[in-house]
């Protein structure tokens, strides 16, 4: 495929655009294994939810 | 029942007149604003003619957003602030007493000193008389604008810079219309009322969504 | 109403976990089917070359900047009015999202500019909305970030997004006015009806795709959000079980 005298410039912008949504996934990802991380730590320190499933909605 | 505004309005103008007000520090930071720019752009005094509206209006504009951090802060500080909100009074329009009393403090020190920092820039009567104009038009709409953002800061230490952050973006349509009607005045691209217009009806709009919005953020932030 | 059921965060978190697979799958189908079009099937425009590849990733990036802006002034009407628990948690993942499709169009904007019009930049009156568009989202990030409590920053980033939505269009209206007085001609111009199919269906599949990539994102967002307070209000409980205050600081749960 011949991407023309500007290639570089279309290849530039998608590397880019790539770059930022895995920048973005990467972000999401690490945001959640950290706060999964800290959700367990407390929990090993018997820090837990009073209500973890939220029984009193459930029934309704 | 014109009684509590001027109340408050002499009040929040002493206030901000006497010593520990901050009144004057805004003229000084526009004249500083104005004498930095030669010294970044050169003497070149057909080129200062050319750009000193807008030199004028973002050094109105600076000085205008940077003062604006104690607007509610003094108020929150020493309670004053939970007081109005109780007061039963509309806090909407305590909010455009307030900003009309910081402006006639702090904002039309501006408009008088534009005139003669018109001087240092080489503009010419005409422009100097019409960049006076639009910023008599246009420093209450900044004011009222800042007022979003100074309420949206109140309670944090250092809001400064942030209100300025929050306050550039919605600005830029004032700025744009008040540069371009005193552009318009001189080099007539437009009418000059076709912008001087718009900017009125910019500052009314402000007018409107400034105490609204501020008073919003007030209500939020005290609870 | 689906809209309450989910202001429970558990059960909000439960359909994630059931729609995220599905939703993921979908977005990459049609960023597969999207890439292929834009460069196997969609021909060269006949002045712009292939330098029109581009287009199909900035239209839709410029497209979803305006949309998540949109998605953001309806949670923060959500957070004042119906004080509905998860349109502040929707607002703020979101901001972050509208501002990296904002960087998006912005980058591709400029590589898109430099081949055409010679330069990176012009103050075009839309690249200059989006640059605007794209300080307030910053802004707005760092409202969020400068607030402690995430319920009282919640109101004020909503009350913010609001007054930006009002003012956007105050904003494009000026810049669009400042533009014609600077540079009367318009370097380019997208005339809708005027778009060949061939160009169009790839650009619609495309902006598809990152309309799904941007669900997909902020639902992961808005987990870890929820994921995040939850923390915050376990550590606050356990803190001040540890320190026993005389007014006993309830923390609610989420």
């Amino acid at each position: 495929m011949d991407l023309g005298p500007h290639a570089g410039f279309i290849l530039a912008s998608y590397g880019l655009c790539l770059m930022t949504a895995l920048i973005l996934i990467a972000w999401v990802r690490l945001d959640k294994a950290a706060q999964e991380k800290a959700l367990n730590d407390l929990a090993d320190r018997g820090i837990k939810r009073a209500r973890p499933e939220d029984r009193s909605s459930e029934a309704s | 029942m014109t009684s509590w505004a001027m109340a408050l309005f002499q009040r929040d103008l002493r206030l901000s007149v006497r010593v520990g007000g901050s009144a004057l520090v805004g003229v000084l930071f526009f004249l500083a604003v104005v004498t930095v720019i030669p010294f970044g752009v050169g003497p070149d005094l057909n080129l200062l003619a050319r750009i000193g509206p807008a030199i004028l209006w973002i050094g109105a504009l600076l000085a205008t957003l940077l003062g604006l951090d104690r607007l509610f802060q003094a108020d929150r500080d020493d309670g004053t602030l939970d007081l109005m909100l109780m007061a039963g009074r509309p806090l909407e329009l305590v909010v455009l007493i307030k900003c009309l009393a910081h402006w006639t403090a702090t904002g039309l020190p501006l408009v008088v000193a534009a005139p003669v920092l018109g001087i240092f820039l080489n503009l010419d009567p005409v422009s100097m008389a019409a960049v006076t104009a639009t910023l008599l038009v246009g420093t209450p709409a900044l004011t009222l604008i800042g007022a979003i953002g100074a309420s949206l800061t109140v309670s944090l230490r250092r809001g400064g810079l942030l209100l300025a952050v929050l306050g550039v973006p919605l600005a830029i349509p004032v700025l744009i219309f008040g540069v371009s009607s005193a552009d318009a005045a001189i080099r007539d691209p437009v009418p000059f009322l076709t912008p001087f217009l718009i900017l009125c009806a910019l500052s009314l709009i402000a007018a409107v969504i400034g105490p609204i919005a501020s008073a919003t953020a007030l209500r939020f932030a005290s609870d | 109403m689906a809209f309450w059921d989910y202001a429970n965060p558990t059960r909000f978190l439960r359909f994630v976990q059931a729609v995220l697979p599905w939703l993921t799958g979908l977005c990459l189908l049609f960023f597969a089917v999207g890439l292929y079009m834009s460069f196997f099937v969609a021909p060269e425009d006949y002045q712009q070359g292939d330098t029109v590849r581009i287009m199909y990733i900035h239209v839709p990036a410029a497209w979803l900047c305006m949309m998540c802006y949109s998605v953001m002034t309806l949670s923060s009407i959500g957070t004042l009015v119906w004080k509905h628990p998860l349109a502040d948690v929707s607002a703020k993942s979101a901001a972050p999202i509208g501002a990296a499709f904002t960087f998006m169009a912005l980058v591709t904007g400029a590589l898109w500019g430099k081949p055409m019009w010679g330069t990176y930049w012009v103050w075009d009156a839309r690249l200059t909305s989006v640059l605007v568009l794209f300080i307030m989202y910053l802004g707005l990030m760092t409202l969020w970030r400068t607030m402690e409590d995430p319920i009282k920053a919640g109101k004020a980033a909503a009350v913010l997004t609001l007054v930006g939505a009002l003012n956007l269009p105050i904003i494009k209206f000026s810049v669009d006015w400042w533009n014609t007085l600077h540079q009367p001609a318009s370097v380019m111009r997208f005339d809708g009806p005027t778009i060949h199919p061939d160009i169009l269906w790839p650009l619609l599949v495309m902006a598809v795709a990152f309309t799904l990539m941007f669900f997909v994102l902020h639902l992961m967002a808005m987990r870890n959000e929820i994921l995040r307070r939850r923390v915050r209000a376990l550590r606050m409980r356990a803190a001040s079980a540890a320190q026993p205050a005389p007014a006993g600081a309830a923390q609610p749960a989420e």
